[in-house]
């Protein structure tokens, strides 16, 4: 197991994002190919969970799009991302938020921490 | 064909050129030695028999260390024949990844799958199994159903699927895209799985 994450910090290049984790409020710049235009759209949401490690580590981010719930799956390693930005900490018991999709409106509010350390 | 003989390490994903997220499986392809180089005149056929892997020297029989001792190398642990190889081998000489195998090419991955054990037709061939655990169902759930007909034929044909052994047997999983080729570790990554768990002898064959 050693020698293959070894091996895949070699073949994918990770870039350095500031901490974040479930309950963040994030903003993800996201590079979009339209032809041969590039454009960059963003993505504003809460962090639902944050999946795997190392090359393939994935998070999910949600936003409520009017009234429905709107969910993207990010790549940490994807070269499409251009920046990740941490809008808000959140203060959360969970690392996997899933009761988030059931809540609506005011329930689905998410305190802010107030004092935030991150993790070494 | 050329080819080589080398360890599976594990699965990952990278994206590529267009950056799309691939699964691809990574290989310590080589460096193998030649120990036996089969001619027309001598053997019957043209091969070249490559070997992989250290092996203690005692745990090797006497005469397979005679074997090796004629290429001049350390005993190996897996030995396989090459036909075709396409280029002048000696004895001894040793093989690598980037010597074989480029960016691009298409390989053959010849190894032997995970066993699963004796299991059952619903795993072994994708049965449906009963659907219905209601309606007088009782312990019938993954059950074959019916083998054949009645006093005609009077037998179960040859072939029936049945319950048994399911996996450990040798699966060639055919045309994999070598997505990259790092010689310095002496590393192969190609797109897809291939059979075995971490760790398994495989075949790579162009």
């Amino acid at each position: 197991m050693d020698k293959l994450k070894e091996i895949a910090q070699y073949l994918v290049e990770l870039k350095e994002w500031p901490a974040f984790k479930a309950g963040d409020t994030v903003t993800v710049s996201y590079k979009i190919k339209e032809g041969n235009k590039e454009r960059i759209q963003q993505f504003q949401g809460v962090v639902i969970q944050r999946r795997g490690a190392g090359a393939t580590e994935t998070f999910t981010v949600r936003k409520m799009s009017g009234s429905v719930g709107v969910e993207r799956i990010f790549p940490i390693a994807s070269p499409f991302i251009e920046n990740i930005a941490v809008n808000k900490h959140g203060k959360v018991r969970r690392a996997r938020i899933f009761y988030l999709r059931g809540l609506t409106g005011k329930a689905a509010r998410i305190s802010e921490k107030k004092y935030f350390r991150p993790q070494a | 064909m050329p080819g080589l003989i080398g360890k599976k390490i594990g699965m990952t994903s990278i994206f590529n050129a267009s950056g799309k997220n691939v699964p691809c499986t990574i290989i310590e392809a080589g460096p193998c030695v030649v120990t036996q180089v089969k001619t027309l005149e001598k053997d019957g056929y043209e091969c070249i028999q490559l070997g992989f892997g250290e092996k203690g020297e005692k745990r090797t029989s006497k005469p397979m260390l005679g074997h090796f001792k004629k290429a001049g190398v350390t005993p190996r642990r897996r030995l396989t024949e090459f036909f075709n190889f396409g280029r002048e081998l000696k004895l001894g000489d040793e093989v690598k990844v980037e010597e074989i195998f480029n960016e691009g090419d298409y390989v053959f991955v010849v190894g032997k799958s995970k066993g699963k054990g004796f299991q059952g037709v619903v795993k072994r061939h994708g049965f449906g199994g009963v659907g219905q655990a209601t309606h007088g169902q009782h312990n019938r759930l993954r059950a074959p159903g019916s083998v054949g007909a009645a006093s005609f034929p009077a037998r179960v044909f040859k072939g029936m699927r049945m319950a048994g052994q399911t996996g450990a047997l040798q699966v060639t999983i055919e045309n994999l895209e070598v997505l990259k080729v790092i010689p310095e570790q002496g590393l192969l990554v190609v797109k897809g799985a291939i059979p075995g768990h971490k760790g398994a002898t495989v075949v790579i064959r162009k």
